[in-house]
């Protein structure tokens, strides 16, 4: 393993079958992420960067090729090991139901340590402070029925981060937010990637939010269509529309 | 610990956090639970009430006349029977029992008062089939003018030992009244679903309802006691052997032969059952609802880490709460309406009954949840996120 590469690939395929005939939605990619590094997979619908985010976060299975997160290949895994995995070494935000509704804004980030039984006093103080560094501090203990979508993604944020995991994948995190809730959504997103050095990545339909990524993949029916590494290549990419 | 604890703080929380909609469920099931222990003190009470009388017996086998089908009031033997039956080895008593019907006139001594109606039970005193003396004493003679009461006549009538009563029968020509003085009182002796008074067989051959003046004496039933009960099966085959014209039944086979008592105990039964299968289908159709509305909520869950198992024990966990909740609100509501109750209705509440309703009710919620704990345990995480291709 290179040094400082928490998430890699390894001509990842993913086949299904439609109607007799069989397609890849993704198509044997490979790429490495490492430690700090925020990541953008972009492309149009149906161009394999949700199928491929699923096989990253331990949800899916490939059909061949090797995703290896932290040195552990998760092929090698069997159903309940990726599940314990997922809950260690993987932190997740989604489009939407991030929350439990019925779970305050920290008990909802608390509620993570809960599942490695983890939550002491130290975790419960870090909670706070993660909450509170995403302007959260005086909505601790608002449900998220009580918070605006905002909001509720950056508890989802802090709940995904909280437990120190190797990587953090976001899956269309700002669908539902207006532009300039997005903005800074993303921007904290990739302060805290950097911050506490996990690996991210975020899959976006929105190209203005690939302002804030470090490296931008963009994918085209299953394979990588492009690679954006440098600033103003990805600020050309950004200004290029909302996607 | 805490990872196995973290599903009850899941299902705690969502309780505590949506009491309303969980009271409701709640609420369901204790209603669930009043109606079903409900049916189950009714069918105590109407059992009982039929067969108390026949339960409480200090015999081991009852005679009937032959052919009668184990109908009391089709059975009538001679006196002479229980010569018979006596003189059979193995049998250590015997007691007559004479059944009849009356009614006790002006009970309250006002003049509006419905009169009493109960059933007159010949007995002999010191022989099976009289009941056991609580208070007072038992007959002087197997023809004195004397009567023991038992508790209903006692709870409704307040009468106390020494007091007269005045039992009113049909004698073929009109209605006739027979003072009596009360010498004893005893428990519960309840006797098809009728308080009962208890008279020498000699003073109820003068006091029973007859069709003619000529009517004889026939006993309807009499009691056995055997030297050894283990004998039963035996004794029961070998007593029609030596006595004519006779059959036989142990005391369960005969209150079971009462008219209507097996018909009305599955009555009775029939509810309490198709009772406990709506509270299964109310509460699995409540978990199955809120099973589909939290399918995204657990797809997440499971997508950050959370193992099949603690979404099931959640589920269950919550499950069991609020049916525990319920049958304890229901639980005490039944209580506190069976205090209400005027004692003429048939509801006896008895610790086993309670306990088995309680028990099955207690079953109903987790077997009712079982399709969606299940259901819960299978949602995919993908589907439920809406990433699967």
């Amino acid at each position: 393993m290179n040094e400082g590469i928490a998430l890699s690939t390894e001509s990842l395929v993913k086949s299904y079958e439609l109607d007799g005939q069989k397609f890849n939605a993704v198509n044997g990619i490979s790429l490495a992420v490492t430690a700090g590094e925020f990541v953008g997979l972009v492309g149009p619908s149906g161009s394999g960067k949700t199928t491929l985010l699923a096989m990253l976060s331990a949800l899916l299975t490939p059909t061949t090729g090797k995703v290896i997160i932290d040195g552990s290949n998760l092929s090698d895994m069997s159903d309940k090991q990726r599940v314990e995995f997922r809950r260690k070494r993987v932190g997740f935000t989604f489009q939407a139901n991030n929350l439990i509704p019925y779970l305050t804004a920290l008990e909802n980030v608390e509620l993570m340590l809960r599942l490695n039984g983890e939550l002491n006093a130290a975790g419960r103080a870090r909670s706070r402070d993660l909450l509170a560094r995403l302007g959260l501090s005086d909505r601790l203990h608002n449900l998220p029925s009580q918070m605006s979508g905002g909001q509720q993604q950056r508890v989802a944020i802090a709940r995904a981060l909280i437990h120190n995991p190797a990587v953090v994948l976001a899956d269309e995190p700002t669908a539902s937010l207006d532009t300039e809730r997005a903005h800074q959504v993303v921007e904290t997103f990739a302060q805290l990637i950097h911050e506490h050095k996990r690996a991210g990545v975020i899959v976006t339909h929105d190209l203005r939010m690939i302002t804030y990524t470090d490296r931008v993949i963009q994918m085209r029916d299953g394979d990588v269509a492009r690679i954006y590494t440098s600033r103003e290549e990805i600020k050309e990419l950004a200004a290029s529309g909302p996607g | 610990m805490q990872v196995f604890l973290t599903p009850l703080y899941l299902a705690q929380m969502e309780v505590l956090r949506n009491k309303v909609r969980f009271f409701l469920i709640s609420l369901l099931i204790a209603l669930i639970t009043l109606l079903v222990l409900f049916i189950a003190a009714l069918a105590e009470g109407l059992g009982g009430g039929n067969r108390e009388y026949i339960s409480k017996l200090d015999a081991d086998l009852l005679v009937y006349k032959a052919d009668s089908d184990l109908l009391i009031a089709a059975s009538r033997l001679p006196r002479s029977v229980m010569n018979q039956v006596r003189r059979v080895t193995g049998v250590r008593a015997v007691g007559p029992i004479a059944v009849s019907n009356g009614a006790i006139d002006n009970p309250l001594e006002t003049p509006d008062a419905d009169p009493l109606r109960v059933a007159l039970l010949g007995v002999e005193a010191g022989l099976p089939g009289a009941p056991p003396i609580i208070s007072g004493s038992p007959f002087s003679t197997n023809r004195a003018p004397e009567a023991v009461v038992e508790r209903r006549v006692i709870q409704r009538l307040g009468i106390k030992v020494g007091d007269r009563i005045s039992i009113r029968t049909n004698q073929g020509s009109g209605d006739e009244t027979f003072e009596l003085l009360v010498v004893g009182l005893s428990d519960g002796e309840q006797y098809g679903l009728q308080p009962v008074v208890f008279l020498p067989v000699l003073t109820w051959d003068r006091v029973r309802s007859k069709t003619g003046p000529n009517s004889p004496l026939n006993l309807n039933l009499i009691a056995v006691q055997l030297e050894n009960p283990k004998d039963l099966a035996a004794m029961k085959a070998l007593i029609p052997t030596q006595v004519k014209d006779v059959e036989m039944a142990g005391i369960r086979e005969a209150y079971e032969a009462l008219p209507g008592y097996k018909e009305q105990q599955s009555t009775l039964d029939t509810q309490r059952f198709f009772t406990l299968i709506i509270g299964v289908l109310v509460i699995g159709g409540f978990f199955q609802i809120q099973a589909l509305q939290k399918v995204p909520q657990v797809g997440m869950l499971k997508a950050i880490g959370a193992a099949n198992w603690m979404v099931a024990v959640a589920a269950i966990a919550q499950i069991i709460l609020v049916t525990v909740i319920g049958v304890l609100l229901g639980g005490g509501a039944t209580l506190l309406l069976a205090t209400t109750l005027p004692p003429g209705i048939p509801i006896v509440f008895t610790g086993q009954a309670a306990v088995a309703a309680i028990v099955s009710l207690l079953f109903i919620g987790p077997i009712g949840g079982a399709i969606s704990i299940r259901y819960a345990a299978r949602i995919e995480p993908l589907k439920a996120l809406g990433m699967s291709s």
